[in-house]
């Protein structure tokens, strides 16, 4: 199979994840969404390294990889923070600050 | 093969449109979490694979369902829109982003290689701890920031200060109360003698030996006629 299938389906992956965060207002889910784009790009970055013959790429993947986790450590935490402050993870909420 | 992997990575992200519930979305994101791994093996990373299911299927996504769990799985998302036409507005974004990806590629053409034959973990190994390593040591950094971080932002003050066993002795002897333990019931031990009152070394029965609880329900039973059934029995 060609790689730049692969390139195609990151893609998409990337319009959906794109679209989770921008239509959901359930916290969590728009953060999977973001999770799903770092994920697309990793496999981009992998589908390359695979046309280019060389593992930077791969590479570079692995660092997105740990650079998403330590995110998602603290992006969690702030939910749980955010939820504890006002028993709700609705992304709609903070439009109340609005007069 | 291609083609599975495209369906069970493809399919279950839908689940992050339209299914209504997080956990749902979590384990619909999990399977398209392994889909991805497939396809990271069948583009030559068997070790970016192997990565991907340790720590996305494995670790993040685990922390995803149980901040879930801490939250509460209920929790019904509510649909108004404060922005008006938001929903076709950011279909239409999403759209147009996946559209300018795909046409942007499609402009590409790039000859494929043959993939790096070496064991493909050694080469990732000798790029990470060779040419990368001030990277790796800066990441090692940043989880370890990351890890921090997330303890203080979820950290609770205590609002009250913490009573210790000395102050809280302390605080009984200071109301009045007896300091020491109350004396079991049932000195008498005829039957099961919960009800009936211990006695002290003088003889004399102690009342709060016996449980509030059965003097509330008026379920206790005095000591005399055990008292007087033991003289007779000492008579004896």
């Amino acid at each position: 199979m060609n790689p730049i299938a692969f390139i195609y389906l990151a893609c998409i992956l990337f319009a959906i994840g794109s679209a989770a965060v921008l239509l959901r207002r359930n916290a969590i889910v728009a953060f999977m969404g973001v999770e799903l784009m770092l994920n697309s790009a990793n496999l981009a970055f992998v589908g390359f390294s695979r046309m280019h013959g060389n593992v930077e790429g791969q590479v570079m993947a692995f660092f997105v990889m740990v650079v998403a986790a330590a995110e998602v450590v603290v992006g969690l935490a702030i939910i749980v923070a955010i939820f504890r402050a006002r028993q709700s993870i609705s992304l709609d909420d903070p439009a109340e600050l609005k007069g | 093969m291609f083609w599975v992997v495209a369906t069970i990575t493809v399919v279950p992200s839908l689940a992050l449109l339209f299914a209504r519930k997080a956990v749902h979305v979590a384990m619909a994101v999990v399977l398209t979490m392994i889909g991805l791994a497939v396809a990271y093996i069948m583009l030559a990373a068997p070790f970016l694979g192997m990565v991907q299911i340790v720590v996305y299927t494995g670790a993040v996504m685990m922390l995803f369902v149980f901040v879930i769990m801490l939250i509460g799985v209920g929790g019904k998302e509510d649909l108004t829109e404060t922005i008006k036409g938001q929903k076709w507005l950011g279909l239409l974004v999403a759209t147009g982003i996946g559209l300018f990806l795909t046409g942007v590629v499609s402009r590409v053409s790039l000859n494929v290689q043959e993939p790096p034959t070496q064991g493909n973990p050694t080469e990732i190994a000798g790029a990470l701890f060779g040419r990368q390593v001030v990277v790796m040591e800066t990441l090692g950094f940043v989880l370890i920031v990351a890890a921090v971080g997330a303890l203080v932002l979820t950290h609770l003050p205590r609002l009250t200060p913490k009573h210790s066993q000395k102050e809280i002795a302390a605080d009984r002897v200071r109301v009045g109360a007896n300091p020491v333990n109350k004396p079991m019931p049932g000195v008498y031990a005829r039957h099961n003698a919960l009800d009936v009152p211990a006695l002290d070394p003088e003889g004399k029965p102690i009342d709060e030996s016996i449980s509030r609880v059965l003097e509330v329900r008026h379920q206790t039973q005095s000591e005399e006629p055990f008292h007087a059934h033991l003289e007779e029995g000492g008579d004896k």
